[in-house]
């Protein structure tokens, strides 16, 4: 089941990846919608881009070497084609006609070998190519999706699916593309540059250098189109990410979009949307259509150059007229691969924006972070205790003063208090979803910002009033409590919380897919499954967090039964506004600005004077 | 399932949009011939040049002369490449966009139906990838391969023109290829159909764990969400690699043929030079010419790969494009003057499309009329269908059987934005959009002014208790939302509450919408919302006695059918189911003979 986490090779560069950034402090995505950066900003997402390309490739650098050295010996077997022919005819044929056809046996053969060569070479690096995107692209994706599992949820309110979407895939796209195309056109461009300019070297060492000059404008115009490009990219990057952020809410939010008539401003909106994207499009587009008939006007001029200094040469009588032949139609074939040059530099261009944004993403820093010394406690019994807990998001102001509460080991203690008052984030904080500010939660007398994460989450469960189901089958999403449990084990679980009933009724009962084909839940019944779920995962530690708001009273009478089996030996945090669940509780606290203001066993609060009090009889009111 | 269209029949679909592109796109190509007809001609020329003008002790001017001349060329052949893409790149990101705004448009008529069965990464990955490829190939693709044939095509006839003898062996090379191809269109399409449904099954799967967040982290099973994404995700790596095969496989034979081809007229070339029967200048000439035509050949492959890649991206987008939307205005839709507010569901039968035979309808036969301005409320247990039945009302989904008339008026007969106009909705499931406060209460209203707006807004926020927006940080400017501040359910909830409100419909449509309010709060909504909701007909879901007091009266849906109405006393009075639903926690029915006794009943 865990074949992810078995295999280290798929985790590179963990250590030298860009989440160890020196000196000043990461940026991660507080910048992602910026176009313009000032130069230190600027060079630092540059530099995290890079590290994340480097550490995408490490990994992969033995597929790396060997699919560049497919591309140069294929680009040799092909130089040597048009090479056999000219022996074919200079040599060969005055050797055939003189008698002897041993020279045109070898020149057939050579030539049928160097195409069989070649051809299979090329096929060769077609293939590695792929395998060495796909290796690289495989990484990243894993990289990315496991980085933001564990990004903490004070991160995921903030930054939208659309995002993690948007990175996951129009970025990754852009990587492809340099992967699939830039690696073997630079390779096979620089080879050939490389082998012809030894040559013109070797003809002649003037018209070489007049060839290298040629280089100092096309690194000008080279620079030139690195800094117009990088600001063009990124601005098309980041108008991606917004057009995709705004088509996915669309999506998700379709109901209501259509029951409010929101479609004629949101195709405006997303006509604008895509509109400055193709206006971001273009702008890097046009850059290219600079840069490169640029690059193959520079080397056109260059032949013109070797041209008229050859030809004065030619008339003084220092070059033979052949000799310039040669040496105008080296220069020639020089700046043929210029354009493919072009290309993969504009894809690198392209893929560094794409990569500045994921590395960004992957700079952010869980705030809730796994414990450097983890304590195990496989057997927790379920001892709560707050000690001096303060606690606020961010820079927010404090949300809990400071706490003091001990919850014994099988204790039901419910919470209560009018919406906002603090319930949730006490369960939050039981849950480790946020860390406190100050002093310490602690689970069986164990700071839980030292309890193993696994062991963690086997003791604590937490179910919320929005119980999310996965695509898959009813059984699957139950099984999430517990991935080993075996199909009777979940229907024990099922039938525990009073959702045997329904999911039986369902086109294919337990293998119902709750995405398709009749299988549509609704929300009571999918607060049903999810505590199916908790039932399943068996915690020590189990938080209800109006987790039977939608149910009706069936339902809840089903699931309150349940409830106390469920309960029996845990401890257990139940907030509800119903408060016929408070009946099963051993304690009642009350909850107000995040303080607890009342604190009993239900019946004596029930007979008091205070909030709970009156809580209690307005709900009873209500119940008629 | 229709057969998947064929290549020609795809692209006929892409006509419309590129018929105002059309003189534009052919001047590309031109610039694009133009420029490949100059980068042959330039050796030829230099050749030209230097063995004629050039001579020791010649005159400068011949070399001015010839410099001048190449210089000339070399402009002429980076000025025609730039136009070409001046050409070509603007329309084609033009039509691009066109598409990509009418896919969203088409997307948003398309009914929740259709959205319950499409996960938004797969729609998404055709609104920009598959959107992206087919630009590409437009401005980039097509224009090469004409080019590339045309290049090859003159080339083989100058080849015949050389030696024809020759020239055959070469383009016997052809007929294995073309044999070849057809079966590289067939294989290389079905793998790529394949590999860009993976990518957007994949795009759903990360929307998924990200909306599912606090679920995996709360069991702590982001490991095993990992190792599902990573099965999909390899599975994706290994169509890939399919897919790079099926190419390699291509390259390989159109690579090879040709070589061998040649290297046979090497052999057969030198012996018939031997014997005379053709001269080495040909020889010569034959052999430069089939350098030429060798590189265009090989780069026939990944062009046709990327046009059928192309095909691909446009089949996935015409299959969504001609979903066919069911859900319509009327050609001629009815507009009553003065609504009243009369909602009547008559026989209503309902079945989701994709539901099994042999299940029921899960609406049959629903028969509930609602007086002008009542407020009833619909009861029943979970699953019973009172959801469906609710979004029948804003045409979320059609009827399957029987109307539902509002003022006598069968709802297909409006027009949809009226409808919608005239009925509010307010989920159980709260979709707030990242804008403001004001946007998302306002999104449904319809004020005059900004002043109105202003007070409907205030009010609106009053009746659903939601006065804490005020105290976030920027008051009902604050954005909040996925992008925004996040807000407790209760929160989300009076907003929801606060939308239906504020659009000020004659119908509204309330479904469970106080389930996670607190009972205090929950007291004063109710209060409010009695005396806002007078002349206003509405329906809500209720599943406590609470919310049930909110209405007039209450109608009972059991096994698809309303089998009750009445008022709240009148049905605990008489209904044995009714009372199972709402009314106790005790473990039975209340027997009825014993007569109602809600003290007991409570204890």
């Amino acid at each position: 089941m865990t074949k992810a986490a078995q295999r280290p090779r798929r985790r590179p560069g963990r250590k030298s990846g860009p989440e160890t950034t020196e000196g000043a402090a990461p940026a991660g995505v507080s910048n992602e919608d910026e176009v313009l950066l000032d130069r230190a900003q600027n060079r630092s997402v540059r530099a995290r881009s890079f590290r994340l390309l480097g550490a995408l490739i490490r990994p992969n650098r033995r597929q790396f070497v060997l699919t560049i050295a497919l591309v140069v010996i294929s680009q040799a077997a092909r130089v040597a084609g048009p090479a056999i022919i000219a022996f074919g005819i200079d040599s060969a044929l005055p050797a055939l006609i003189a008698g002897n056809p041993v020279q045109l046996v070898a020149a057939g053969g050579a030539y049928l070998l160097a195409a069989v060569l070649g051809a299979v070479l090329t096929a060769g690096y077609v293939r590695a190519t792929a395998r060495l995107s796909q290796a690289m692209l495989l990484d990243l994706r894993l990289w990315v999706f496991r980085h933001t599992q564990r990004l903490s949820l004070e991160f995921h309110e903030k930054y939208t699916s659309g995002r993690i979407i948007s990175r996951q895939t129009s970025d990754l796209e852009a990587l492809r593309e340099l992967l699939d195309s830039g690696v073997s056109s630079l390779a096979s461009g620089v080879m050939f540059m490389l082998f012809t300019a030894v040559t013109i070297f070797a003809l002649d060492w003037r018209t070489g250098l007049l060839i290298l000059a040629a280089g100092v404008p096309m690194f000008l115009l080279a620079r030139w189109y690195q800094k117009h490009s990088q600001i063009a990219f990124r601005s098309s990057r980041v108008v991606s990410a917004k057009l995709i952020v705004h088509f996915i809410e669309t999506m998700t939010g379709i109901r209501a979009v259509k029951a409010f008539r929101r479609e004629p401003a949101n195709a405006a909106r997303y006509d604008e949307l895509a509109e400055d994207y193709r206006q971001a499009t273009i702008r890097s587009i046009n850059l290219n259509g600079v840069f490169q008939p640029g690059l193959v006007l520079i080397g056109n001029l260059t032949v013109a150059v070797v041209l008229a200094a050859g030809g004065f040469r030619v008339l003084e009588g220092s070059l033979e007229v052949g000799a310039l032949l040669a040496l105008l139609l080296y220069s020639k074939r020089f700046f043929q691969p210029v354009d493919q040059m072009a290309l993969f530099y504009n894809s690198f261009q392209s893929a560094s924006a794409a990569l500045e944004k994921v590395s960004g993403l992957l700079e952010e820093v869980p705030t809730v972070r796994p414990p450097r010394n983890p304590v195990a406690l496989p057997q927790a019994r379920g001892a709560v205790e707050f000690r001096d807990v303060e606690f606020r998001y961010a820079d927010g102001p404090q949300v809990i003063p400071p706490l003091n509460l001990a919850i014994p080991a099988g204790q039901t203690v419910a919470l209560v208090g009018q919406t906002g008052a603090g319930k949730s984030t006490l369960a939050k904080l039981i849950a480790r979803f946020y860390d406190v500010s100050a002093g310490s939660i602690t689970l069986d007398g164990v700071d839980l910002r030292e309890v193993d994460a696994k062991d963690l989450r086997r003791s604590v469960v937490m179910v919320t009033q929005e119980a999310f189901l996965f695509s898959g089958s009813v059984a699957e999403n139950i099984a999430l409590g517990r991935p080993d449990a075996s199909r009777e084990e979940i229907e024990a679980a099922a039938q525990a919380v009073g959702a045997d009933g329904f999911i039986r009724e369902l086109p294919e009962g337990y293998d119902t897919d709750v995405n398709k084909r009749g299988g549509r839940v609704s929300s009571g019944q999918r607060q049903l499954i999810s505590f199916a779920r908790a039932f399943l995962a068996d915690p020590a530690v189990l938080i209800l967090d109006e987790a039977t708001s939608s149910l009706d009273i069936p339902s809840e009478r089903l699931v309150q039964e349940g409830l106390q089996r469920l309960l029996g030996q845990r401890t257990a945090l139940i907030i509800a506004h119903r408060l016929s669940t408070v009946a099963i509780a051993d304690r009642v606290l009350v909850v107000h600005d995040g303080e607890v203001v009342e604190d009993g066993k239900p019946a004596d609060l029930i007979g008091g004077t205070g909030r709970f009090a009156a809580l209690h009889a307005a709900w009873k009111d209500s119940l008629v | 399932m229709k057969p998947a269209p064929t290549l020609r029949e795809s692209m006929k679909r892409l006509y419309p949009h590129v018929r105002p592109i059309a003189l534009r796109l052919l001047l590309g190509l031109l610039c694009a011939l133009a420029a490949s007809v100059m980068a042959l001609a330039i050796p030829q020329v230099l050749r030209v040049l230097v063995n004629d003008s050039l001579t020791r002790g010649g005159s400068a001017s011949g070399v001015w002369l010839a410099a001048g001349l190449v210089l000339l060329l070399g402009v002429l052949e980076a000025a025609l490449i730039a136009l070409r893409r001046q050409f070509v790149i603007g329309p084609a990101t033009t039509v691009e966009t066109g598409m990509r705004t009418s896919f969203y448009r088409h997307l948003q008529e398309l009914p929740v139906e259709f959205h319950d069965r499409w996960g938004s990464g797969q729609l998404l990955s055709r609104a920009m990838s598959d959107l992206n490829l087919m630009r590409r190939w437009m401005a980039f693709g097509l224009i090469m391969l004409v080019v590339t044939s045309l290049t090859v095509g003159i080339g083989v006839v100058v080849m015949f023109l050389t030696n024809w003898i020759l020239a055959l062996i070469f383009l016997a090379a052809a007929v294995p290829i073309m044999i070849y191809g057809f079966r590289f269109r067939t294989s290389y399409s079905r793998v790529s159909r394949r590999s860009q449904d993976q990518a957007g099954d994949l795009a759903t799967a990360v929307e998924e764990s990200v909306h599912g967040i606090r679920v995996l982290k709360a069991f702590g099973r982001s490991g095993e969400a990992l190792d599902a994404f990573n099965e999909q995700a390899e599975q994706l790596r290994r169509t890939e690699i399919v897919k790079a095969k099926s190419l390699a496989n291509f390259s390989l034979v159109v690579t090879l043929l040709p070589e061998l081809a040649l290297g046979a007229s090497l052999v057969v070339g030198v012996l018939l030079a031997s014997s005379g029967q053709v001269s080495i200048g040909a020889l010569v000439a034959f052999f430069a010419t089939a350098a030429v035509v060798a590189g265009p050949v090989e780069f026939i492959g990944p062009l046709l790969a990327m046009t059928f890649t192309a095909k691909t991206a446009i089949d996935r987008h015409y299959e969504v494009m001609e979903t066919r939307n069911p859900i319509t205005s009327p050609a001629a839709p009815a507009r009553p003057a003065e609504p009243r507010g009369e909602l009547a569901f008559e026989d209503v039968h309902f079945r989701y499309p994709d539901a099994q035979d042999a299940v029921g309808d899960i609406l049959n036969g629903v028969d509930l009329r609602l007086r002008a301005g009542e407020t009833l409320a619909l009861v029943g247990v979970t699953g019973s269908g009172k959801t469906t039945l609710v979004q029948l009302v804003p045409r979320l989904y059609d009827v399957t059987g029987g109307s539902i008339t509002l003022d006598g008026t069968d709802l297909r007969d409006f027009d949809l934005a009226d409808l919608r106009t005239l009925v509010a909705v307010a989920f159980e499931d709260t979709t707030l959009f990242s804008s403001s406060v004001r946007d998302n209460v306002l999104m449904g209203a319809r004020a005059e002014s900004d002043a109105d707006a202003e007070a409907l807004l205030a009010e609106a926020l009053e009746v659903a208790q939601a006065q804490f927006v005020y105290s976030l940080p920027l008051g009902v400017d604050t954005l909040i939302g996925e992008e925004g501040l996040s807000l407790s359910g209760g929160q989300r909830q009076r907003l929801a509450l606060a939308r239906a409100i504020a659009a000020q419909p004659r119908v509204l449509v309330l479904d469970d919408p106080l389930s996670a309010l607190d009972v205090r709060t929950e007291e004063l909504v109710e209060e409010r919302l009695r005396e806002v909701l007078r002349g206003t007909t509405t329906l809500v879901v209720a599943h406590r006695p609470s919310t049930v007091a909110l209405a007039d009266r209450v109608a009972l849906l059991q096994d698809g059918r309303i089998t009750d109405v009445g008022t709240h006393i009148e049905l605990l009075a008489r209904n044995d189911h009714y009372r199972y639903v709402i009314a106790s926690l005790t473990e039975e029915p209340v027997d009825l003979d014993s007569g109602y006794d809600d003290e007991e009943a409570l204890a």
